[in-house]
């Protein structure tokens, strides 16, 4: 029986908390009687018959005819999927994808279906390679649909394959992959590694353009979204949704099939990285000290290769199918029940070491605006009710932050991090003044499209994600990053996290509470 | 009279090349340059003035000949002893004050000008700089029968003073020599057929030393609806172009990203698709030179400031893109971009009133403190200056 998640009060007694600094970790200690350290729970079962409960999902769905009754010889049938930025780490094959992919076109040849497309939704991400898409969906698929020209990647930015469907209310433009909208059944196949992924959003914005994206990926939806994982507080749900609902008034027929999965998140030899602190054996402590100080020795390169190399264990928990928005409420419980933690009141500083990953830097680099996004943007919000941190109080986060950026995958963030944060950190005025710029440009364009290059103005995007946490914190603190790229981003370094308890004390005070949120593995508060 | 002196010594200039390399102080000690007691020069005839010198900069080609990587293309253009400093102003026996415009030119040298009212630089043919009866030297400061900057006595021809008044410091009148190089390079990358024909030109500066820095002057000054971008290593520099106007001041290893983003081009290997009209390279190395040749748009022109010496560099993209790669040693007279004509030193003085180029004056030494002078100059840009003088209006 897995044990729920748990806060554990900081005494002179506990062991130091592990602390992710990007390809690294430290042993912090925290200040006693006055710190706690949210861990996760531990990770639910995963089911048994993984197949057969797709098969179920699928042929029982929610609010919706099976699967099979919706299927019919000469109909047009996409299958949509979620791209390389889920799951995190990338799972053991056979990812999750494959296994409901291939469940849905078994169900497809056996109703005569031949027409089928499958399309990366990848929104304003980059194109995932071969070996990716290998990866996801499995070489039977991909051999399969590949070399027919009937398995691609969504491209925001081909004008021939896009389809204005219509507005919101608010004026919320919609348009998506023609082929999907244009198919008498869409089939999209999510991952919900977090509350804020699936339900509408998957269709509205993993296969929109930027037309239709600019209208939630904004400073003033983000900064009014309290939090992203906390739908009935979150303005980007509520935009998708809207978006949902011109889809369906449309005629777009969607069947949404989302999955959830456990948090064992790290395999042999890290699994010490899951564990809580006090529990740790003999062999636990050989590996963080034999890991840490590999890592540390290792070249910055090699670090990151061995670390994306990792293949996580984790399992489905869960698989729902049939209308979207009856899916993602039975989804959104399961991954409540996965990563839910309770904890009572606010505190003055949030403390979080950002690993080495996060959505956009799979096979790549954890550049600084990223950091900047996984802290603010994604640690931040994952709360529901209140922030973990008070209003004004301070953030510390720990990572190296250092000014490096993938020339494939991120050629706009360097731009970005030389041009833009050098005028700016303030999400509305960037948005009003450098967005149409970096979107509309013709290099990053190109890049987008032909290279695995993410979108011109991905980055902003990024900014603005951590909008909401850049107004309500007084303070970002980062601790062994790099000076310069650190201030650029507007925040403050510090060498140690005495330094930065000291640079916070003109904020929140000399003895101020102190909560660390121990992820990963994930983990979401629910702050009462 | 003390002066400092290069005398022709093959292995001290060996020395000097291979001490640079660790400190440009041991370049002084091992190389050429000697401080020496030495005759003032004979005034050659008429026209010559006797000129005592107030203030002597120093400049990268000074520094280039002290430390041993001088070309040896010169050896047939100097001559020696010969006193460096051809960024001078100094005093006339009447008590005037003048600012050095240092190419001898055919006057000076004996010659008729190539057209009426000639500045020194002009003309099509250089052989009057290695004949006549002046010994050979391009300019004071290379030339052994002139004397140089880097003393207390010069002699010059009146052709090559410019008078100026008393509201003229000398921390100002000292910086138009290296202003108006930078000027006439400006000048030179603004008549580049690319740039004539856009209507809101790049003009891409590398480098934002003293040269890079007039270079800059003189685009915003005097080249109309030119975006000048600019690539400046040291923060000191980048304040310093931002203060001058220019539209973009970004790091040197950032100049290939800011140049793309400004021509709205792609980045096709290590080679902009497009990118300025015009480059300036006010850095003058191997590396300078390739990257001027990456950012300049097909059809575009470089504009050699920076004195390069030998070099290696792949010139396949010139090849491909047409790329001009023009000189710009000096000055002279100018055709400006509505079609006049004007003196590169009158511009340069312009320039010096407008932008105060009196800040630009970082230290100044006594000649007999020359290894430390010479060793700040060389470490310029990390020590936060941007121009080193001698100042010989002490006992020197």
């Amino acid at each position: 029986m897995p044990r729920p998640g748990f806060v554990l009060d900081v005494d002179r007694s506990t062991p130091p908390t592990l602390v992710w600094r990007g390809e690294g970790m430290s042993l912090e200690r925290l200040p006693a009687d006055r710190s706690r350290v949210i861990y996760a729970p531990e990770p639910l079962a995963a089911i048994d018959d993984i197949d057969g409960a797709i098969r179920r999902a699928l042929l029982e769905p929610m609010d919706q005819d099976p699967l099979p009754v919706q299927l019919f010889p000469g109909m047009k049938l996409t299958i949509a999927f979620d791209d390389i930025s889920l799951p995190l780490p990338k799972m053991r094959r056979p990812d999750v994808r494959q296994r409901v992919i291939e469940a849905v076109l078994d169900l497809a040849a056996e109703a005569g279906v031949d027409d089928v497309h499958l399309i990366a939704a990848l929104a304003l991400h980059r194109r995932m390679t071969e070996s990716e898409l290998r990866h996801a969906l499995g070489d039977r698929v991909y051999d399969a649909f590949e070399p027919r020209g009937t398995l691609y990647q969504h491209d925001a930015e081909d004008p021939d394959n896009l389809t204005f469907i219509g507005a919101t209310p608010e004026g919320e433009e919609v348009e998506i992959n023609k082929r999907a909208a244009e198919s008498d059944l869409l089939v999209y196949v999510n991952i919900n590694l977090v509350a804020m992924d699936g339900g509408w959003k998957s269709t509205a914005t993993g296969l929109a353009s930027y037309r239709s994206l600019r209208h939630h990926h904004n400073p003033a939806t983000m900064e009014a979204s309290h939090s992203f994982m906390d739908q009935h507080r979150s303005e980007l749900h509520k935009s998708n949704w809207r978006m949902g609902k011109v889809l369906v008034d449309a005629g777009v027929k969607v069947f949404q099939i989302e999955t959830t999965l456990n948090t064992d998140t790290f395999p042999t030899p890290f699994e010490f990285l899951s564990k809580r602190e006090w529990e740790w054996t003999a062999k636990d402590r050989g590996a963080y000290l034999g890991t840490a100080k590999s890592l540390s020795l290792a070249p910055t390169r090699l670090a990151r290769k061995i670390f994306h190399s990792i293949e996580a264990p984790h399992q489905m928990t869960s698989v729902q199918a049939g209308d979207v928005e009856a899916v993602h409420k039975r989804t959104t419980e399961h991954v409540y029940a996965q990563q839910l933690v309770e904890v009572q009141g606010q505190t003055d500083v949030l403390t979080m070491g950002i690993p080495y990953i996060c959505p956009y830097n799979v096979h790549s680099i954890m550049n600084p605006i990223l950091v900047m996004c996984t802290g603010l943007g994604y640690f931040f919000n994952m709360y529901r009710g209140r922030p973990l941190v008070r209003e004004g109080g301070v953030v510390i986060m720990f990572h190296p932050t250092q000014p490096d950026f993938h020339p494939v995958h991120h050629p706009s963030y360097l731009d970005f991090f030389e041009q833009v944060l050098v005028d700016t950190t303030d999400p509305h005025e960037m948005s009003k003044k450098w967005e149409e710029r970096y979107a509309t440009d013709e290099w990053y364009r190109h890049l987008y499209r032909t290279s695995y290059a993410y979108h011109g103005v991905h980055p902003f995007y990024m900014w603005y994600w951590g909008s909401h946490g850049m107004r309500h914190c007084g303070r970002v603190i980062i601790v062994g990053g790099d000076p310069a790229a650190v201030r650029r981003l507007g925040f403050v370094p510090a060498s140690t996290l005495d330094d930065a308890l000291e640079i916070a004390a003109d904020v929140v005070g000399r003895s101020p509470t102190v909560t660390h949120l121990h992820t990963p593995p994930i983990v979401m508060a629910d702050v009462r | 009279m003390k002066a400092l002196q290069v005398r022709r010594n093959v292995a001290r200039l060996g020395l000097a090349r291979v001490a640079s390399a660790l400190a440009p102080s041991a370049a002084v000690r091992v190389g050429p340059l000697e401080h020496a007691s030495i005759d003032p020069p004979e005034l050659p005839g008429p026209g010559w003035h006797r000129v005592n010198p107030r203030l002597a900069g120093i400049c990268g080609s000074d520094l280039s000949m002290i430390e041993g990587h001088a070309s040896a293309y010169f050896d047939d253009w100097v001559s020696f002893p010969f006193v460096p400093g051809h960024e001078v102003v100094g005093t006339l026996d009447d008590g005037s004050r003048v600012v050095l415009e240092p190419v001898l030119g055919h006057e000076a040298r004996g010659f008729q000008p190539p057209f009426p009212g000639a500045a020194p630089g002009d003309g099509d043919d250089y052989a009057h700089l290695a004949t006549g009866p002046l010994e050979p030297g391009i300019q004071t400061g290379f030339c052994c029968s002139t004397g140089g900057g880097w003393s207390s006595e010069l002699v010059a021809h009146e052709t090559q003073l410019h008078r100026i008044g008393d509201d003229v410091p000398d921390a100002r009148a000292v910086l138009v020599e290296p202003l108006a190089g930078g000027i006439h390079a400006a000048l030179k990358a603004h008549a580049s057929p690319s740039v004539r024909a856009a209507i809101a030109p790049i003009v891409a500066v590398l480098g934002a030393g003293t040269m890079g820095l007039a270079a800059i002057a003189g685009l915003l000054r005097y080249c109309p609806g030119v975006r000048v971008v600019v690539g400046a290593r040291y923060p000191h520099q980048q304040r310093e172009a931002r203060r001058l106007g220019a539209h973009e001041v970004v790091p040197a290893g950032e100049l290939v990203r800011a140049v793309r983003r400004l021509a709205g081009c792609h980045l096709v290997g290590d080679h902009l698709s497009s990118g300025a009209h015009a480059t300036i390279d006010a850095v003058g190395s191997e590396q300078s030179l390739a990257d001027a040749l990456r950012i300049t748009r097909p059809r575009g022109r470089v504009v050699m400031m920076g004195m390069p010496a030998e070099v290696t560099v792949d010139l396949t993209g010139l090849w491909h893109r047409e790329t001009e790669l023009v000189g710009a040693y000096t000055y002279g007279t100018e055709t400006m971009p509505d079609g006049s004509t004007a003196r590169t030193f009158h511009l340069a003085l312009a320039v010096a009133e407008a932008i105060e180029a009196e800040r630009w004056l970082s230290a100044t030494y006594p000649l007999a403190d020359h290894v430390d002078a010479i060793a700040h100059a060389a470490a310029a840009g990390p020590r936060r200056a941007i121009k080193i003088a001698f100042d010989l209006r002490r006992d020197v």
